[in-house]
């Protein structure tokens, strides 16, 4: 999906036309351009018609099935429409993306403003390539690493938050008093997706931090700022709808993220807050992911209606992240 | 798709091996067919297509027969798509698979009395081929040796004893340390191992045991984790403490396995124990003909070194086939299949119990009684 327009550039300014003889020629390749460029963008609509089209049709059946459909598909129960499946599903997506959000956006904007504005020259351009390198590293990798490293050095981590922190609902322990154990938990789960998550957000961000205008920076240091005062005047206000675009590109993977999330989480389909009790939820494509292979015609059918319904979440969050970046406009700096 | 790909692959590997053997040169075709000659197919090598699916617990099964058929068939192509059980059977009773893979017997009114115009006016039959123990396997340091009784495997997997040092299982390990809570382990997906460890508790332990047999484990409670997958179950009982859980014998590994009261004696989740146990079971043959091989899993058994907590997965096939040739293709391969060289494959493969002499024998006349119309 695009990603919202972080600043305005200028427009270029318009070019001389070159004199004489290639004119003729250039007015052809001029053409051709245009074409392929409109080309191009047809493209990208008719991609993502398509896909919504496959979505609705080849969920058309689960959607009308109503009840009758708990006979067909074995994790639906008896008597349950899709809409019992869907709603814990999309609960499960949520939460986990807002989770995983919750952690990796003060983490990225630390790591941002550090190289845009506190780290010496060299070290800022080696620590922007190693926050890249993050997002090249495959999804299954970082399922393997959370369930095998990342879990283990946990446990005794999500215990303290169960024993000192239970009476936070997000905290609370299952009924024996204490974290799941194995911790195949949503905290887990999120923490991963945040580590996953935060190359884009912080790499936004940083680009955002840069283009901060030289002349607020020097009219904040001139009325006497500090390092942290400068950042607070007149950074953040500036880079405001940036960090919410860049974030919003951080939700959009987090929501769609499924192999690391279908290893690391103990699935399950409640409507549940807490987050260090294994079981509870589970998130839209994890479960597309676990549920495919031995899926009937009416499973598969099943499975991309909640696919659809992912589909809309995602579409909503970019619509709201386009408002908010729309709407902040006026007040940021860069205009 | 799927089927296609599979297709291709099987037609890429029949001509592999074709390649492979005609490189061979001089040795003759016959001489090469050596692995498979223990079976009933001592006939000149078979060719043709044959179309299967259905379980895929029998998967891994399933191709390493294939791989060991066509080792010796070079002109016979095998096609398995795993899909599930019920539509395996569905394919069978509908003509579009010769053979299916499924974990439940055909039904007798419902499925095999409609078989007809699948099986050109004969019928479908059963013929057990694969048996897998499930294991119950836990993680409790210091733990290595646990015997429970099925009322105390029933109460812990409903959540009814939640912690190690509950009466009911110091009761029969007067020796182990055991403390702390329960972590339940179980499948998330749907399996034809929790339907049949349900089943097992359903019968072995009917006053604890509430719950119906179901291919989707049916309890839910906060101390229990659902792990999508055999080896994510394995692992998840790894890397926990205090947890136990039910998988595949072949696929627990150094983990401990629980042994559960038969008679007045406990015993592990051995290949043998599952074959002695399918082999103390009485044949269902309730509205079945003498050709139909389905097992009544004994689960209360009492025999002496029976393992009740076992898959039984059975091929389902027609008795008569439109042509002599698909007739002796199907008679070959599952032949090789219930063979003790298939049956070796298949335990190397997937980790299965080679099922006894005696199954053998049943299976292998009804195999015979597989012909041609007309």
């Amino acid at each position: 999906m695009a990603s919202p327009t972080l600043t305005s550039t200028p427009h270029p300014a318009a070019e001389p036309t070159p004199p004489g003889a290639s004119r003729a020629k250039d007015r052809g390749m001029d053409r051709g351009f245009r074409y392929l460029s409109i080309a191009s963008g047809v493209l990208i609509l008719l991609v993502l018609a398509a896909v919504a089209a496959f979505l609705v049709v080849r969920a058309l059946p689960a959607l009308k099935a109503g009840d009758a459909i708990s006979q067909d598909v074995g994790w639906i129960g008896a008597g349950q429409s899709l809409w019992t499946v869907i709603g814990p599903l999309v609960f499960g997506t949520v939460l986990a993306a807002i989770a995983a959000l919750a952690m990796a956006v003060p983490v990225a904007i630390g790591i941002a403003l550090f190289i845009s504005h506190y780290a010496p020259r060299r070290l800022a351009n080696g620590l922007g390539y190693l926050v890249d390198l993050l997002a090249a590293i495959p999804s299954v990798v970082y399922g393997l690493w959370g369930v095998m490293v990342l879990a283990p050095v946990l446990q005794p981590v999500w215990d303290f938050l169960v024993r000192w922190l239970g009476w936070i609902p997000l905290f609370a322990g299952d009924s024996n008093g204490n974290a799941s154990n194995p911790p195949r938990v949503l905290l887990t789960a999120a923490l991963v997706l945040a580590v996953m998550i935060l190359p884009i957000i912080t790499a936004v961000s940083r680009e955002v931090f840069l283009q901060t205008p030289r002349l607020h920076e020097e009219a904040a240091l001139a009325l006497g700022a500090t390092r942290w005062e400068l950042v607070r005047m007149a950074v953040l206000p500036f880079a405001r709808s940036g960090i919410v675009s860049a974030a919003m590109l951080g939700l959009g993977r987090a929501l769609g993220e499924t192999m690391a999330v279908l290893m690391v989480l103990s699935p399950g389909m409640l409507y549940s807050f807490k987050l260090l009790v294994a079981s509870q939820q589970q998130t839209i494509a994890a479960n597309i992911a676990a549920k495919f292979a031995d899926a009937n015609a009416m499973g598969v059918s099943a499975l991309i209606a909640t696919g659809l319904a992912l589909f809309v979440i995602t579409l909503v969050v970019n619509m709201a992240a386009r408002a908010i970046v729309a709407r902040r406009k006026d007040f940021s700096g860069a205009n | 798709m799927k089927r296609t790909h599979a297709t291709m692959t099987a037609a890429a590997l029949a001509g592999l091996v074709a390649l492979s053997l005609a490189a061979c040169g001089s040795d003759n075709a016959t001489g090469g067919s050596s692995a498979a000659s223990s079976s009933g197919s001592a006939a000149p090598a078979l060719s043709g297509t044959l179309n299967g699916g259905g379980s895929s617990a029998q998967d891994k099964a399933q191709q390493a027969w294939i791989a060991g058929f066509q080792t010796t068939n070079p002109d016979a192509t095998i096609n398995y798509t795993k899909s599930d059980s019920g539509a395996g059977r569905k394919g069978l009773l509908d003509g579009s698979l010769a053979f299916a893979g499924t974990d439940a017997a055909l039904d007798p009114t419902k499925e095999i009395a409609t078989s007809g115009t699948a099986c050109q006016g004969g019928k479908a039959i059963d013929l057990p081929v694969y048996i897998s123990p499930i294991a119950i396997a836990f993680n409790v340091p210091g733990v290595t040796e646990l015997n429970l009784s099925a009322d105390t495997v029933a109460k812990i997997f409903s959540g009814a004893v939640t912690t190690w040092n509950d009466p009911a299982i110091t009761a029969d390990n007067p020796k182990a340390t055991l403390s702390g809570p329960i972590t339940v382990v179980y499948r998330s997906d749907d399996s034809g191992t929790t339907k049949n460890f349900t089943d097992y508790l359903k019968k072995a332990a009917p006053s604890v045991w509430n719950y119906d047999v179901t291919n989707t484990f049916p309890v839910t409670k906060d101390t229990f984790q659902g792990q999508n997958g055999t080896s994510a179950v394995v692992q998840g009982i790894q890397a926990g403490t205090g947890t136990i859980g039910y998988a595949d014998a072949s696929a627990v590994g150094s983990l401990g396995k629980v042994s559960v009261k038969v008679g007045s004696a406990f015993v592990a989740p051995t290949a043998a124990a599952a074959a002695a146990a399918v082999d103390a079971s009485k044949r269902d043959t309730d509205g079945r003909a003498d050709n139909d091989v389905a097992i009544k899993i004994d689960r209360t058994t009492t025999a002496a070194g029976a393992y009740p907590a076992i898959l039984v997965s059975y091929l389902g096939v027609c008795d008569t086939y439109a042509t002599a040739a698909q007739a002796d293709l199907v008679k070959g391969y599952a032949s090789y299949v219930v063979s003790s060289a298939g049956q070796d494959q298949a335990a190397k493969a997937a980790g299965s119990a080679p099922i006894s002499d005696t199954l053998r024998k049943d299976v292998l006349s009804a195999i015979a009684t597989i012909k041609a119309k007309g």
